[in-house]
């Protein structure tokens, strides 16, 4: 009887799941889903608690209690810009929850002396390598998003070398652990290994690369709850791993594929670390620079205005400064709209997130492939803090390192206005045609700044 | 058992990127958050590692699982609401809220 109630408390709570991610297909219905996903996760702890496996609940009682003392803060008081690293700071925790109940189950079942069944013993080793490798990675990570350590990519010679004998060496020992499990020592040398791994995988990983990083991840995090569920013969965990781990593969998809990049290019390429070869050189080329009252002027009687969001935007967090502009220009007649790529940002969906705060609303964001057809009519591309999306060699330089990269057709609207603090070249280290373009006039200096002067000169004209 | 098991993870695999392949760049970062909340349901089986009495060394580890999964909850939720409740159409609607909400603001 007990049992059927759990089961049935899993069951619905693996509906209610699926039909809070189903939710997020539209915007006007995802937070009433999402509050029923969180009645599912109510269900399912419910559930768990009247499991006869429990005797003894003060551990449990105590854990729940700082959980939810360190969960809320990072619910409610993480600011929107905070939120890749905060991203990454979780999968961590749900990594590190995964691994260490593969620990536990591993402790006791070699202490009790039973002879782990081989299926047992290897979903519990994928259970504690893919954990611990999400764990080593997303610490580095969330490290280089929050910028403790440089977002630049750290290499040195031979590291793929390294990675590759240390990925052979893990592999070896989880052969050798499947076929011996009650060998304890493999068990522990594979986990050091795994965070060793992990570290080191993300470590060469660049800051502009981290979307598809994080995304990959998170599928592995995905893939490490499924494998727990598998451990412990638990069907929730694995459906709920399956499907953390279908959304963090398909997100890695969708931002590798923006990049026209593969996986193994982005984990063992070290974009941006040494790539101006090969880029045209700006030596002989100009730049037009403009003065605030100037660019003010042509965004005041423009009839339609693109705004291309970038990176810089979230640095400098002027969001709220773009959406007074877009405002402003609205009240004259002219229209705004927003163009999003895929990878602007430093995670799926960031500059979204960040445009939505500063209440833009959302039928004015644009995905790449619904607005690259309007820039020929748009008479201001306005341009803040992007560069790598925007640069017209990923179309025309064979040569380039981003050649292939589908961008947003900035350079066809009638004139650029590119917001940008110098002429230091993007992330991926290479010269923008874009800044040298007859029709582009540059604003020098920080984001916000020139945003503030932008809406007060704009409310003059 | 093993075999059923098998048959779970396809299927739940197949629907997951059936329904999250819809889900549009607009929301693809609630999307992370959300997913981040529902893998706090590793909290199922850190509660019996916690709660099983196995062994002073399976406590720890179970009791640090439950914190690592419950904080992964309860801040995922709360992250992803306080996103949704950002997107709005035009007109100052917060769509993202309920039916009653909007009438009353609109």
């Amino acid at each position: 009887m007990r049992d059927l109630v759990i089961q049935i408390s899993y069951l619905t709570a693996s509906v209610l799941f699926i039909l809070g991610l189903r939710s997020l297909t539209r915007p006007d219905r995802a937070r009433r889903g999402m509050q029923l996903a969180a009645a599912g996760m109510a269900f399912a702890i419910v559930g768990t608690l009247i499991n006869h496996q429990i005797v003894d609940y003060r551990w449990i009682a105590a854990g729940l209690v700082l959980g939810v003392i360190i969960g809320y803060p990072m619910g409610m008081w993480v600011p929107m810009t905070a939120m890749p690293q905060r991203i990454a700071l979780s999968l961590t925790f749900s990594a590190l929850a995964a691994t260490l109940v593969g620990i536990a189950e591993y402790y006791t079942r070699v202490n009790a002396g039973e002879a782990l069944p081989r299926p047992i013993m290897t979903a519990i080793a994928f259970e504690v390598l893919l954990g611990t490798v999400t764990v080593g990675g997303t610490l580095v990570a969330a490290g280089k998003l929050q910028e403790v350590i440089t977002s630049r990519p750290l290499t040195y010679r031979g590291q793929n070398l390294v990675n590759a004998l240390l990925f052979a060496v893990m592999v070896g020992f989880f052969v050798l652990l499947i076929v011996h499990p009650d060998r304890q020592a493999l068990f522990y040398a594979l986990i050091a290994l795994a965070l060793l791994f992990g570290i080191l995988l993300v470590l060469p990983i660049g800051g502009a690369d981290m979307p598809v990083v994080v995304a990959l991840l998170n599928s592995y995090s995905g893939l490490a709850s499924c494998a727990t569920g598998f451990a412990i013969g638990n069907v929730i965990l694995i459906i709920s791993g399956s499907l953390d781990g279908a959304s963090g593969f398909i997100l890695s998809i969708l931002m590798s594929k923006a990049m026209n990049r593969s996986f193994t290019n982005v984990l063992f390429g070290a974009f941006g670390s040494q790539t101006t070869v090969g880029a045209k050189s700006a030596a002989g080329l100009s730049v037009r620079s403009t003065s605030v009252e100037d660019a003010a002027m042509q965004l005041a009687y423009a009839q339609l205005v693109i705004i291309i969001p970038g990176y810089g935007m979230a640095v400098a967090q002027a969001q709220h400064q773009v959406r007074e502009l877009s405002e402003l220009i609205e009240a004259r007649g002219g229209e705004v709209k927003f163009a999003v790529h895929p990878v602007a940002g430093r995670m799926p969906g960031h500059m979204n997130v960040l445009l939505a705060e500063a209440n833009v609303p959302y039928d004015k964001l644009y995905d790449m492939d619904e607005i690259n057809g309007e820039f020929d009519r748009a008479d201001v591309a306005l341009v803040i803090g992007a560069n790598d999306v925007v640069n017209p060699a990923a179309r025309n330089d064979k040569s380039s390192p981003i050649y292939g990269m589908p961008i947003l057709n900035a350079d066809h609207a009638k004139s650029i206005i590119v917001l940008k603090r110098s002429m230091a070249a993007g992330f991926a280290g290479i010269e923008n045609e874009l800044f040298y373009d007859s029709k582009t006039s540059m604003l020098f200096g920080d984001a916000k700044k020139s945003l503030t002067g932008l809406v007060s000169e704009v409310k003059n004209v | 058992m093993l075999l059923l098991e098998l048959y779970v993870f396809v299927l739940a695999a197949f629907t997951g990127y059936m329904v999250i392949s819809r889900v549009p760049p607009l929301l693809h970062t609630p999307l992370m958050a959300a997913t981040n909340a529902i893998s706090g349901i590793s909290l199922v089986g850190s509660l019996i590692a916690a709660g099983a009495a196995h062994s002073r060394v399976a406590t720890i580890l179970g009791f640090i699982a439950v914190v690592c999964a419950t904080s992964n909850i309860v801040g995922g939720f709360l992250i992803t609401d306080r996103m949704l409740k950002m997107f709005r159409r035009e007109g100052g609607k917060r769509e993202a809220g309920s039916g009653k909400r909007q009438s009353v603001r609109s």
